[in-house]
């Protein structure tokens, strides 16, 4: 091997870590600039409609399926959350805000008692339009929720737009959630 | 007060790490001879400073001092003491301190004991230890920092996260940080060695027992981690390819490639460039490993949250030590030149075919672990990989290391002959496909493949020890006095090879597995892998700082009860937090293994997994087997640290 050549070989590993390295920064940056999460979940939801089901109402509240998200005047946010969990609790000041600004949520109780519910709600208000529970969790199994908290954006036509998973947070409603709700009003 | 002084300890550590990386690098060049022998001095010193911090933050946790953050955020004054010491290292802040005391422990063991090195190449050593400490410490002080102080403090801490409420995890992140760690001495060596231009036997007899030292360490971790999730998590998992797993098992694999090819280096001094690259690569793959991870980038169920402008940071001081480290190579290296030569059947070119499918494995998991992260950089497209895919790429790399690994340790150097070898080892490839044979024909063929090769392993380094003791040729007593006589590194490399083969076996029993998830009620019975398995009760049962239900679960065969299992959940009040608590009762050949799931509403019953493992604690026991075989490697007088240069080294003048 001629010693230019060897050389060469001995750079190879230099060039794949700055390569990499480059690779990185710029993943970080994008992250900076929340123009990339690594948590965001695919979801085979977008861009389909729900899958059937029809869930009872839960605390007083009116149930739903699948048909009654077919033709909505608005686009509706879905919310799953459950009282057991302690991100929906941190996340229910921004439901309150998001419905209070005009915005329909409807929610679905995930695995959860109809007492603690009612002491959940009692607690943290209602922000809900419409109330199920999806008691045993099948529904959830269904939609491919990964864990609550869990968002949910329903254009008019029944058709999911987006899907977050975790808290709802004031950079991911002014930054995703209110673009999307304009273009799909 | 405590914690203030914990603070200010830290940042002498930086002071003293910078001044030792700075001397021990350039005071070589400038032969001062006063220069180099302060790098000992500084090392030890940045020692205790790093040790005087992290005691501090132990106190901090063990006295539950609210006022400082870290301890409020991830202590409580409920804990038992045992996790209010281990939670000091269970969160990101806790764990950076963990690691640089750690990393000074190894260059303060260097100092202490490497006064047989030439003056010169123990300061370069601990310059470049120095400098990798003070980097990771700058980090630690800067945007990290574990002393952070909160007023008003809270009553009370949040807790320690109820999932390492565990021995096995307490004690998992210090054994695998040391691991981890460890491979930085090999690291400091191949960069040293590439400043002075000059690799030689006896810098292989010294990187050797580190990279023995740290392998032991990292496998002994993988394994206690490994058996951590088996048990806790209630998947009944074992290995999950999940991207901190595969962050561990990447220096792993370099870094038992590494072990493999110092021989070489050692005994013949060949392969020198290629030790160099390995050495700088298991650790650039243990700093990635570690801090990757923390930067968020990777999706992982088990990373520390960390913010964006952290993980800056540490790509920042990846890429100083890793990039640098790879221009030097990409510069030195050419000059290092092989003076060994050996024909293609021989024992190096067998540990040169080992190292070739050990870093395809490598390659393949790095590849598929930052897959995902970089398909999304550029082409925006979401995906995830998993499993399947780990598995389909990694196991037909795995079959020709079992099969050389069998016949490997039985060739001679520098030229060998193959057919005396498989004369040898005829029983063992035998009795693996006899194994092999029976297994097939219950259509199981991957189990029968992986029984198979595990046989063929054991058996084939069984053989190896039996030929060297001329069993069956001298009496048996003859025997026995020729194994106590054997060098200490044969044994430990036979029981390294045998503790694998035992994992091998333990996997492959593994794919046997049966289960079945079920809701009973209390009376009702269901059968799974020959047994009936029957919920006697479901009741409540008091914790320290839990609640928890119990259910219990007996199991008969034939109408005879032979067990009784107590899966439970557990509830964490302070952090409302359910933890299933997994029933696990092990023969030393196959688990039964019981998850309380849930108590569905409305059913009265519980849900339950139930599942037979066939072989499972073989996985953990050739794990430790392994490790073990590393231990007694390393107590080789040969290999004992600063044993090989009492007397001047032969080969130094080279």
């Amino acid at each position: 091997m001629s010693p230019l050549r060897r050389r060469l070989m001995f750079g190879i590993p230099l060039a794949v870590v700055v390569v990499g390295g480059a690779g990185f920064y710029t993943i970080l940056r994008r992250m900076q600039e929340n123009a990339y999460d690594p948590h965001a979940l695919p979801s085979p939801l977008i861009g389909k409609k729900l899958p059937v089901f029809a869930l009872p109402g839960a605390d007083g509240g009116q149930g739903f399926a699948n048909t009654d998200l077919l033709s909505l005047p608005k686009p509706v946010l879905v919310n799953w959350f459950a009282s057991w969990c302690v991100p929906c609790l941190q996340e229910a000041p921004m439901l309150a805000k998001l419905a209070k600004a005009g915005l329909e949520i409807w929610g679905i109780a995930y695995q959860d008692q109809p007492g603690d519910l009612a002491n959940f709600i009692a607690a943290n208000g209602n922000p809900y339009t419409r109330l199920a529970a999806d008691a045993s969790g099948l529904t959830a199994i269904n939609w491919g929720v990964y864990g609550v908290p869990e968002t949910y954006l329903v254009d008019r036509t029944g058709v999911v737009r987006w899907r977050y998973a975790g808290a709802l947070t004031d950079d991911v409603v002014s930054g995703t959630l209110q673009p999307l709700l304009q273009q799909y009003a | 007060m405590i914690p203030e002084l914990g603070h200010f300890a830290l940042a002498l550590a930086v002071a003293l790490a910078f001044a030792q990386g700075v001397i021990g690098i350039f005071a070589p060049g400038l032969r001062d001879a006063r220069a180099m022998r302060a790098a000992p001095a500084l090392a030890l010193s940045h020692f205790l400073a790093i040790g005087a911090a992290f005691l501090a933050l132990i106190y901090a946790g063990v006295v539950s001092d609210f006022t400082v953050e870290n301890v409020a955020d991830f202590s409580s004054s409920i804990v038992p003491l045992m996790y209010r010491i281990s939670g000091t290292w269970g969160n990101h802040d806790g764990s950076m301190v963990l690691w640089c005391f750690i990393l000074s422990l190894c260059g303060a063991t260097v100092a202490a004991f490497g006064s047989g090195l030439p003056a010169s190449l123990r300061a370069r050593v601990l310059g470049v230890l120095g400098l990798v400490s003070g980097g990771f410490l700058l980090f630690t002080l800067t945007v990290s920092d574990p002393f952070t102080r909160l007023w008003p403090p809270p009553l009370d801490g949040a807790g320690v996260n109820p999932i390492l409420q565990d021995p096995g995890l307490a004690f998992h992140p210090p054994v695998l940080y040391t691991g981890y760690v460890g491979f930085s001495v090999a690291f400091a060596f191949a960069i040293a060695a590439l400043i002075e231009g000059r690799i030689d036997a006896a810098w292989g007899r010294w990187v050797r027992p580190w990279a023995l030292l740290s392998w032991c360490f990292l496998t002994a971790g993988i394994t206690l981690g490994s058996w951590w999730s088996y048990y806790t998590l209630g998947w009944g998992g074992y290995w999950f390819w999940d991207p901190v797993e595969n962050a561990a098992l990447l220096p792993w694999l370099t870094g038992t490639a590494l072990l493999h090819c110092a021989i070489v280096v050692e005994k013949r001094e060949a392969l020198k460039a290629w030790t160099v690259l390995l050495a700088i690569a298991t650790f650039s793959l243990s700093l990635s490993g570690t801090f990757l991870v923390r930067s968020g980038i990777l999706n992982s169920v088990h990373s520390f949250a960390a913010a964006p402008d952290q993980g800056l940071f540490i790509l920042a001081l990846l890429g100083i030590t890793i990039g640098g480290s790879l221009l030097l190579f990409a510069i030195r290296a050419p000059v290092l030149a092989a003076t060994g030569i050996y024909a293609p059947l021989s024992r190096e070119s067998a540990l040169v075919l080992n190292n070739i499918f050990l870093c395809s494995i490598a390659a393949v998991v790095f590849t598929g672990t930052l897959y995902p992260p970089f398909v999304n950089l550029l082409f925006g497209v979401q995906l995830s990989i998993g499993a399947p895919f780990f598995n389909q790429v990694v196991l037909p790399l795995t079959g020709p290391i079992i099969l050389a690994m069998g016949v490997g340790p039985l060739l001679a150097w520098k030229r060998a002959a193959l057919l005396p070898v498989l004369q040898q080892l005829w029983l063992a490839a035998g009795v693996a496909l006899v194994v092999f044979l029976v297994v097939a024909a219950d259509r199981h063929v991957i189990a029968a493949m992986g029984l198979a090769g595990g046989v063929w392993v054991v058996l084939a380094a069984l053989t190896d020890i039996a030929g060297r003791v001329r069993l069956f040729r001298v009496s048996a007593a003859g025997s026995v006095a020729r194994l106590f006589a054997l060098p200490r590194a044969a044994i430990g490399a036979t029981l390294g090879h045998i503790g694998f083969g035992v994992m091998v076996l333990g996997i492959a029993g593994m794919t046997l597995a049966t289960q079945k998830v079920i809701v009973l009620t209390p009376g009702q019975s269901t059968e799974l892998g020959g047994y009936t398995w029957t919920l006697n009760d479901i009741h409540d049962a008091p914790g320290p700082n839990f609640s928890q239900r119990v259910a219990d679960v007996s199991l008969s065969e034939n109408g005879a009860v032979f067990l009784t299992l107590h899966p439970a959940r557990r509830y964490f009040a302070a952090q409302k937090v359910v933890t299933n608590t997994a029933a696990i009762k092990t023969n030393g050949f196959q688990d039964i293994y019981a998850v309380f799931a849930s108590e569905p509403a409305g059913t009265g019953g519980a849900e339950l997994r139930l599942n037979r493992h066939p072989l499972a604690p073989e996985i953990w026991l050739g794990g430790l087997i392994m490790a073990l075989g590393g231990g007694i490697s390393l107590s080789d007088r040969r290999l004992r640290v600063g044993a090989p240069s009492r007397k001047k080294p032969a080969g130094a003048v080279a």
